[in-house]
């Protein structure tokens, strides 16, 4: 499903060369439900924005669901994220001024689907979470574990292959990432969605199938 | 999606007031400020009463004779009047008028000095004045070169304390004259129709029959627009074969018979221009109103680029999931042009406002400013224009940030 190849993500700025990443090599297959884990400033979240296709890797080949990405436009990769993977973020990244309905139909805009069946599906997706009394609230009337939980529905309205999540209970009490952590191992396992989830948490990272671990931008484990 | 960009909008103006009330004041003083100048445009240049037929109306004012060192410009006089514009084909009538005097009118121990022009009875029917009391003198009235007169509201106001004014006399310049028509008053900016009083053009003596120069004014009614540029051709040639005076003094004679805003335009360019004055003129217009339109519109640059850090984790989301640039750019610019067109609704109530207080203190005497749906129109064009033209830069700018700076906060 993704695979990454001799992956190095280096910033360059005028005075100084990070080295994000160095010599990435990964397998995740599909239906795995799989757990990054580092120390701050390790690389993890470079590493799950290079798999979402939102950053591209300085050398090395990223190929995902058997396509070869490197290289590839912009309009094709914004496409291929579109269609293939949802994305849960630490901040939820909801958009204030739309309802939760309108925030979870927002993937649905960028696919020819008409109005009706773009509302059908988001509320399909907000049954899923647990939210259907909660349509027409604005994000700032929900709780944290509210508002991550209309994030992820969000992610999986468009029915993607693949879930990526960074720290999706980071900003969460214990009780509320435990529910978070509940509706990702039921999307995994009933739906077959490949999840990678970048944690700190070692309780939540036991509860997947595998652990990569990151040091300093290298694979440790 | 534009239902959604829209949606997405008015959800956003409403949640961001400040951000909306300072935009909307800028964008609305800017607007109505631009509408009123359409509405007075409008006034002078569309057809209204009693110039509704102003589209086809062409008006000769001037001959111009130029030699090596001389050049004399004037009024045309009858003679130049008679070889050129008599029978021009395509013309329904023709009118002859004097240009704009000062009469003194007398009214018992009432002195006032109004202006007045002769006119020939044709004038009336080219010219569509809705009289409030009698009718226009006749052609037997000019033939007789009878001492009638026609007024305005507003004279007979002064003279005659608003009431019927019939029959009555007034002195002009010491001479008594019977009303025979009482007309609304008319603004200056109706070039053609403006006066306060109107008498009978008059026979010419024998040397006016002649004479090159004047100060007359000449008005043909085209049978129709298309027939304008025939019309035209035809009057040129005539005058290219008009014999000059004083052959030693003058080479050249020249004239033109002008729609009103070719004569603006000739006006106004001192007639650098020619055929291209028109062309130029709108440039102009359009130049001055562009330019009046650059501070807001960099204004409200500044502000939606200001805005772009806000709104820039919204716009790492949807990158993240998918949105094309060009649909980004879209609805950025949706939004901005539903903000100048709200503005564009408010700068209609506020321009509405302003002139109907111009109106109220008769700001242009005669003059009725209003807002019809053509100023309307123009008007919610140039907002809808404005927020293109402002929103399209900051809509590309937030397009391009990069998705993982964006979710992160912000730099572009």
């Amino acid at each position: 499903m993704i695979t990454l190849t001799s992956i190095d993500k280096v910033y360059r700025t005028e005075r100084v060369e990070t080295l994000a990443l160095q010599n990435i090599n990964l397998d995740i297959a599909d239906g795995e439900f799989v757990s990054i884990m580092g120390p701050s400033g390790c690389g993890k979240s470079t590493l799950l924005n290079l798999i979402g296709l939102l950053d591209k890797p300085t050398n090395g080949r990223l190929t995902l669901d058997g396509q070869h990405i490197n290289g590839a436009a912009d309009r094709s990769l914004a496409k291929m994220r579109n269609e293939k993977l949802g994305f849960v973020f630490q901040s939820f990244h909801l958009v204030p001024d739309l309802t939760v309905l309108d925030n979870v139909e927002i993937p649905l805009l960028y696919r020819k689907i008409g109005s009706a069946e773009r509302r059908k599906r988001a509320l399909a997706a907000l049954d899923r979470v647990g939210l259907s009394s909660r349509v027409h609230h604005f994000p700032t009337q929900l709780s944290g574990g509210q508002q991550q939980r209309v994030a992820i529905a969000r992610a999986i309205v468009g029915k993607p292959r693949i879930v990526l999540a960074d720290e999706p209970t980071g900003n969460l009490d214990s009780a509320m990432g435990d529910e978070i952590m509940g509706i990702l191992e039921e999307l995994n396992e009933k739906d077959g969605t490949t999840v990678v989830m970048v944690t700190h948490d070692d309780r939540f990272a036991q509860r997947t199938g595998r652990t990569i671990r990151l040091f300093d931008g290298r694979q440790v484990a | 999606m534009l239902k959604n960009s829209l949606k997405l909008a008015l959800k956003v103006l409403a949640r961001r007031k400040v951000f909306t009330a300072i935009s909307l004041a800028g964008i609305t003083m800017t607007l109505s400020v631009l509408m009123a100048a359409t509405a007075v445009l409008d006034n002078v240049l569309a057809p209204r009463v009693p110039e509704s037929r102003l589209d086809r109306i062409l008006t000769l004012d001037y001959v111009l004779m130029h030699g090596p060192e001389n050049t004399e410009r004037s009024n045309p006089g009858r003679g130049f009047l008679d070889k050129t514009i008599r029978n021009l084909p395509g013309v329904e009538r023709t009118s002859t008028y004097s240009e704009i005097q000062t009469a003194v009118v007398y009214d018992g121990a009432l002195r006032a000095e109004l202006p007045y022009r002769r006119a020939d009875a044709e004038y009336w029917k080219i010219l569509d004045y809705r009289f409030l009391e009698g009718g226009p003198f006749t052609a037997a009235d000019e033939a007789a070169n009878r001492s009638v007169v026609v007024i305005t509201e507003d004279v007979r106001r002064k003279l005659f304390g608003g009431n019927a004014a019939l029959g009555k006399m007034v002195d002009i310049g010491g001479e008594p004259h019977r009303v025979v028509g009482v007309v609304p008053t008319v603004p200056f900016t109706q070039t053609i129709a403006y006066s306060s009083l109107w008498v009978p053009l008059g026979p010419a003596t024998g040397e006016q029959q002649k004479a090159t120069f004047g100060n007359l004014i000449a008005i043909v009614l085209a049978k129709s627009t298309a027939d304008i540029p025939m019309i035209q051709r035809e009057f040129n040639t005539r005058v290219s074969h008009v014999p000059i005076d004083d052959p030693k003094t003058f080479k050249e004679i020249r004239s033109a018979l002008d729609t009103t805003f070719e004569g603006i335009a000739r006006d106004l360019t001192d007639d650098k221009f020619g055929a291209r004055g028109p062309t130029v003129l709108r440039i102009g217009f359009l130049a001055v109103a562009l330019l009046f339109m650059t501070l807001p519109a960099l204004n409200l640059v500044t502000l939606n680029l200001s805005r772009i850090l806000e709104r820039a984790s919204e716009v790492g989301v949807r990158k993240a999931f998918g949105a094309p640039r060009r649909m980004l750019i879209g609805q950025f610019v949706v939004e901005n042009v539903v903000l100048t067109v709200i503005g564009g609704a408010a700068a209609f109530v506020l321009a509405f406002l302003l002139l109907s207080i111009f109106d109220a203190i008769d700001f242009l005497p005669g003059a009725h400013f209003d807002l019809n749906l053509r100023v309307f129109a123009w008007g919610m064009l140039i907002a809808a224009f404005f927020g293109v033209f402002s929103g399209i830069y900051p809509a590309w700018k937030m397009s391009r940030l990069d998705p993982v700076n964006a979710l992160r906060g912000g730099a572009m």
